[in-house]
C-alpha cells in the first residue's frame, strides 16, 4: 500500500522499472511464438490472424511499455540523486505519469484478454506497431482492437509527457549547489534532451492518433483516401513522432554507457563538451529525418535526397560519441565487471546496428531492404543490443544502490554472455534472410527460397536468450534476500548518487551536497588532484 | 519478495492466455465485401455468420498438391540459360536482372565496403583498448603499492576530436553524393524511352495487372508477362490498403497506395520467372501475396498478349459448369470475358493459362482448384473468398468449366 500511494521518486522508478520488466518478459513470449512459427517453412503453429496480432504487440510493447517506462524509470530515479536533489520537482504529477502508464499498458493488454464479440473487448490490435492508414479505418480493420491500441498507447502517451516536464524541470531548476550546467553528469544530460524530444514527438503521435480515433468513431477523413483523405499523412505524421522515438530509446542508454564506461575503465569520460554537443546535435537533427521510413512511399527523388542526406548527418554526432566511449576506455584499467560486459556489449553491437543504418539511409539500398527481415535485424541491433543491453548494464550497476545489496556476479556474467550469443544468433541471420528477399510481417514463407536455414538459425537464438533472461531472474530474487551487502559505493564511482547510503533515505541526502566539478566524488577521494583544475 | 511472485504470476497468466487462444484455433472471420463496398459491388457475406468449425466427422483438411517450386524447375528445364527458380537467391538482392536493381546492387558494394572498413577499424580499437586495458589492469593488481591508484586521467584532446569529426564527415559527403548519383539514374518520375506502360494494382491479398492498348486492354492476376529487354514503367495503385511491389531482382520495392499513384520501373535482362512478394504489410494473409513476373521472348509475348486479349473459351462439354459459374455468387466478384463483370477478384478469363492460384503460391491443377472453389479458407486462411458450399457435382462442373478457360 505505501508503494500505491507514494510519490517518492525512487519508488515511482523501481515500479516503472519492475512493470517494464514485465511487460518485457510478455513481449519477449510473443516473440518466442512468432520464432516458434518461423522456424520452418510452413509451420502452422500459429494462424495468420494470431501471427499479426503477435507481432503488433511485440512491437508495441517493447517500444511502449518497457523500453519507455523502463528508461524513464531509470531516469525517475537517477535525476535527483545525480543532481543532487531531495525529489522530482513535481512529485505527485510523477505518480500520475507512472499510473497513467500503468492503465494505458493494461488497457492495451485487456484486448488479448477479452474475448471475440464479447462486449467492449475486441481481439488484440494486428495492425502493426505503426498501424498504416487504412489499414486501421474501420472498413479494414472491424471491432474494436484498433480502438484498444489507439487508447492504450495515448494514455501512457500522456504519462510519458508529464514524466518529461517533470525531468526538465527537476534537471534545469534543482541541481544542487555548484552544480553548472557543464558539470551535469552524463545521464543528466541525455535525459534532458530525451525529456524535450518526448514534449516535441509525443505530442504528434497522440494528435494522430486521435485523429485516427476521430476517422473510426466519428466518421472523420483524415486518413481516408476514399473521401479525399491521405493514407500518406499518417505516415508522416507517425514517423514524425516515430523517429525521435527511436533516439528517446537509445540516448538513455548512452547515458548509461557514459557514467559505467568511466567508472569500470577508472578513466573521465573522454571529450566531456564533445559529448554534450553531440548529444544536443543528435537531438536537433534526429527531428528533421522521418521520411528516411518512407522511402519505399515515392516521395520523389528530391525529398528522398534529402532524407538520406540528414539521415547520414545523424551519424556524425553517432559517430563522436562512440569514438569518446574508445577514448574512455583507451588507456584505462578495465574493469570487467557484469555492467562493464554489457557496456562494451552495447558499444559493439550498436556499431553494427549503425553500420546497416548507414545502409538503409543509402535510398536505393532502402528501396531492396526496406521492410524486409534486414531491417529487422537492423532495429534489433540497436534497440536490442543497444538500449536492451545498456538497460542490464544499468540494472547490474544501480541494483546496488536501490536494494544495498549487490547482484551475483558469476550468474551476472551467464546472463551477459547467453544474451550475447541467442542475441547474435538470432538477429545476424534476419540481416542475410532480409537481402535473400524475406519480407518481414509474414507468417509463414516459401520453401526453396533460401530462407530456411536463416530463419532456423534465428528461433535457436531464443530458447538461449530467455534462458540468460531466466538467470537473471533468478539472480534478482536470490540477490534480494541472500546478495552481498553493498555499502554506500561499491564500485567506488564518483557522481552523487555513491555519496549517499544504500538504499538512499527517503530524503536522498541528509545535507544538499555540493559539487565542485563534474566528478563531485573524485574530488572529494583525491583531494590532491581535483577534476576542478581542469575546467 | 512479493514483487518477484507478483510478476511470475502475472507472466503465468499472459502466456495462459496466449495458449488459450491458440488452443481454441481463433476461429478466422470472413473479411467478404470489407472492399467490395468501395467498387460498387452487392454486399454478399455481410450477415453470414463466421465460418463453422470443422466437424468432427470432416474429411482431414486438404493438403496442396506439388509445390510451386517443383513446377518452376519443370518449366524452365528446357532453356539452360534462363536463370534459377528456387534456392537462396531467386528473391535476392545480389543477383539482379535488370537496370535498377543492378545500379542498387552495385552501390551496395560500394557502402559495404565503406561499412566494413569503418566496422574493422572501429571493432578493431575496441578489441585493441580492451586487451590493453585487461592488461594495465592485471599490472596495477599485481603492484598495487608502487603505482598510483588510478590510471592517467585523460580529459580529452582537441586535434583527436576534431579529427573524429571531419573523417565522418568526408565519409557521410562521399555516401551523399554517390547515394543522389544513383538516385538520379533510378528515381525517375518520367517513363524511360521506348517503355511500356503496365499498370499493377494491389489487392488484399492478390495482384491485378492492366496492359492498356489501342486494342483494347488485357487484365490479369497473380502472373505478370513482359517482354524481354523492354524497360516498363510500372503505374502502382491500390484498390484498398498499402501493398508494396517487391521483385528484388528486377527493381527496388515502392509502395502501391490508395489515392496516390506511384511508378516503378525495370527492364528484365533475359528471359526467365522473377518471383517477388507483397512488402508492405497489409493484412491477414500479407504472407501470400506472391509476384510472379515472365519475361517473354518479345514475339512470345506478343502471342501471349494476344492470346489474352481473346474473349474467353466456350466449350459446350463444360455447359453444365459455365451454369454454376452464373448461377452463384461467382459472377459477383470476377470477370470472364462474356460472361460476367465482377471486379473484385482477379479475372479469370484466361485461368487455365496461369500456372498458379492463390496469388501464387498453389501450383494450378485440377485437385488444388477444386479444393481452393470447396473452401479457400483452408488454403489460404482469412482469405476473403468465400466458400459457396456447393455439392460435389456443381464442384466438379465448375473446376472443369474453370480448366478449359485457355
Amino acid at each position: 500500500m505505501q508503494w500505491a500511494i507514494s510519490v517518492d521518486h525512487k519508488k515511482l522508478a523501481m515500479m516503472y522499472i519492475g512493470a517494464g520488466l514485465i511487460f518485457f518478459l510478455v513481449a519477449g513470449i510473443e516473440a518466442a511464438f512468432m520464432r516458434l512459427q518461423l522456424a520452418q517453412a510452413g509451420n502452422e503453429i500459429v494462424d495468420p490472424e494470431t501471427f499479426n496480432q503477435l507481432f503488433t504487440m511485440h512491437g508495441t510493447t517493447m517500444v511502449f511499455l518497457v523500453g519507455m517506462p523502463i528508461l524513464l524509470g531509470f531516469g525517475n530515479y537517477l535525476i535527483p540523486l545525480m543532481v543532487g536533489a531531495r525529489d522530482m520537482a513535481f512529485p505527485r504529477l510523477n505518480a500520475f505519469g507512472f499510473w497513467l502508464f500503468i492503465f494505458g499498458g493494461l488497457l492495451l493488454y485487456f484486448s488479448y484478454v477479452g474475448a471475440d464479440g464479447l462486449y467492449g473487448a475486441g481481439t488484440a490490435p494486428d495492425v502493426g506497431w505503426f498501424a498504416y492508414a487504412p489499414l486501421t479505418s474501420r472498413t479494414f480493420s472491424r471491432g474494436n482492437s484498433t480502438d484498444y491500441w489507439i487508447l492504450g498507447i495515448l494514455v501512457s502517451g500522456f504519462g510519458s509527457m508529464t514524466t518529461a516536464i517533470n525531468f526538465i524541470a527537476t534537471i534545469l531548476c534543482m541541481r544542487c549547489p555548484g552544480m553548472k550546467l557543464m558539470r551535469m553528469p552524463m545521464i543528466a544530460w541525455m535525459m534532458l534532451v530525451v525529456a524535450f524530444l518526448v514534449l516535441v514527438a509525443i505530442p504528434i503521435l497522440t494528435a494522430a492518433q486521435s485523429m485516427l480515433l476521430f476517422d473510426r468513431t466519428l466518421g472523420a477523413h483524415f486518413f481516408d483516401p476514399e473521401t479525399q483523405g491521405s493514407a500518406i499523412l499518417w505516415q508522416h505524421l507517425f514517423w514524425f513522432f516515430g523517429h525521435p522515438e527511436v533516439y528517446i530509446l537509445i540516448l538513455p542508454a548512452f547515458g548509461f554507457v557514459s557514467e559505467i564506461m568511466p567508472t569500470f575503465s577508472r578513466k573521465v569520460i573522454f571529450g566531456y563538451p564533445l559529448m554534450v554537443a553531440a548529444t544536443v546535435g543528435i537531438g536537433f537533427i534526429s527531428l528533421g529525418v522521418w521520411a528516411h521510413h518512407m522511402f519505399v512511399v515515392g516521395l520523389g527523388p528530391v525529398l528522398d535526397s534529402f532524407f538520406g542526406a540528414t539521415t547520414f548527418l545523424i551519424s556524425i554526432p553517432t559517430g563522436i560519441k562512440i569514438f569518446n566511449w574508445l577514448g574512455t576506455m583507451w588507456g584505462g584499467r578495465l574493469q570487467f565487471t557484469t555492467p562493464m560486459l554489457f557496456v562494451t556489449g552495447f558499444v559493439a553491437m550498436f556499431v553494427i546496428g549503425g553500420l546497416t543504418g548507414i545502409m538503409l539511409a543509402t535510398v536505393p539500398m532502402d528501396w531492396q531492404l526496406s521492410d524486409s527481415y534486414f531491417v529487422v535485424g537492423h532495429f534489433h541491433y540497436v534497440l536490442f543490443g543497444g538500449t536492451v543491453f545498456g538497460i542490464f548494464g544499468a540494472l547490474f550497476y544501480w541494483f546496488p544502490k536501490a536494494t544495498g545489496r549487490l547482484l551475483n556476479e558469476r550468474l551476472g556474467k551467464w546472463t551477459f554472455w547467453l544474451l550475447f550469443i541467442g542475441f547474435t544468433l538470432t538477429f545476424m541471420p534476419m540481416h542475410v534472410s532480409g537481402a535473400l528477399g524475406m519480407p518481414r510481417r509474414i507468417y509463414t514463407y516459401e520453401a526453396d527460397r533460401g530462407f530456411e536455414i536463416w530463419n532456423l538459425i534465428s528461433s535457436i537464438g531464443v530458447p538461449v536468450q530467455m534462458a540468460g533472461v531466466a538467470i537473471f531472474l533468478w539472480n534478482v530474487g536470490r540477490s534480494l534476500r541472500r546478495g552481498e551487502v553493498a555499502g554506500d559505493d561499491p564500485w567506488d564511482a564518483w557522481t552523487l548518487e555513491w555519496s549517499t547510503s544504500s538504499p538512499p533515505p527517503e530524503w536522498n541526502f541528509d545535507r544538499i551536497p555540493t559539487c565542485t566539478s563534474a566528478r563531485p566524488l573524485w574530488d572529494r577521494k583525491h583531494p590532491e588532484d581535483p577534476d576542478a583544475h581542469y575546467e | 519478495m512479493l514483487g518477484v511472485r507478483f510478476a511470475i504470476a502475472i507472466v503465468l497468466i499472459a502466456s495462459l492466455c496466449v495458449a488459450s487462444r491458440l488452443a481454441a484455433g481463433a476461429p478466422v472471420q470472413p473479411m467478404v465485401s470489407a472492399a467490395g463496398a468501395s467498387v460498387g459491388l452487392p454486399l454478399q457475406d455481410v450477415a453470414s455468420p463466421p465460418v463453422p468449425p470443422i466437424p468432427s466427422a470432416a474429411p482431414p483438411p486438404y493438403t496442396i498438391k506439388g509445390s510451386v517450386a517443383e513446377m518452376d524447375a519443370r518449366l524452365v528445364v528446357c532453356d539452360p540459360n534462363a536463370p534459377p527458380v528456387s534456392g537462396a537467391g531467386v528473391t535476392g538482392i545480389f543477383a539482379p536482372e535488370s537496370p535498377p536493381s543492378r545500379e542498387i546492387r552495385d552501390l551496395s558494394y560500394l557502402v559495404f565496403a565503406i561499412c566494413i572498413v569503418i566496422f574493422v577499424v572501429v571493432q578493431g580499437f575496441l578489441v585493441v583498448a580492451i586487451v590493453r586495458g585487461i592488461r594495465a589492469r592485471r599490472l596495477a593488481n599485481r603492484s598495487e603499492n608502487d603505482s598510483s591508484p588510478e590510471p592517467v586521467q585523460i580529459y580529452g584532446s582537441i586535434p583527436i576530436e576534431i579529427a573524429w569529426t571531419v573523417i565522418p564527415s568526408i565519409i557521410v559527403f562521399v555516401l551523399t553524393m554517390v547515394t543522389i548519383r544513383t538516385l538520379r539514374d533510378i528515381d525517375i518520375t518520367t517513363p524511360p524511352e521506348n517503355s511500356m506502360e503496365v499498370v499493377a494494382i494491389g489487392h488484399q491479398w492478390w495482384w491485378e495487372f492492366r496492359y492498356p492498348g489501342p486494342d483494347g486492354e488485357v487484365v490479369t492476376a497473380n502472373e505478370m508477362h513482359v517482354p524481354v529487354g523492354r524497360p516498363i514503367w510500372l503505374r502502382l495503385e491500390s484498390a484498398d490498403v498499402i501493398h508494396s511491389f517487391w521483385v528484388p531482382r528486377l527493381a527496388g520495392k515502392m509502395d502501391l497506395i490508395p489515392g496516390h499513384t506511384n511508378y516503378t520501373w525495370f527492364s528484365a535482362d533475359r528471359k526467365g520467372i522473377f518471383l517477388g512478394q507483397c512488402a508492405e504489410y497489409c493484412g491477414t494473409q500479407h504472407a501470400h501475396m506472391l509476384i510472379r513476373v515472365y519475361a517473354d521472348e518479345p514475339a512470345d509475348f506478343e502471342t501471349w498478349l494476344d492470346e489474352q486479349r481473346k474473349p474467353a473459351v466456350v466449350d459446350a462439354s463444360v455447359d453444365a459448369g459455365r451454369r454454376v459459374f452464373a448461377e452463384y455468387a461467382c459472377l459477383n466478384c470476377h470477370t470472364i470475358d462474356g460472361l460476367s463483370d465482377g471486379m473484385f477478384g482477379p479475372n479469370l478469363t484466361h485461368l487455365a493459362s496461369r500456372n498458379t492460384i492463390g496469388s501464387g503460391f498453389i501450383p494450378l491443377d485440377r485437385d488444388n482448384l477444386r479444393a481452393w472453389i470447396d473452401d479457400p479458407n483452408q488454403l489460404k486462411p482469412g482469405c476473403n473468398m468465400p466458400s459457396l458450399k456447393l455439392d460435389p457435382p456443381e464442384l466438379d462442373a465448375v473446376t472443369d468449366y474453370l480448366m478449359t478457360l485457355h
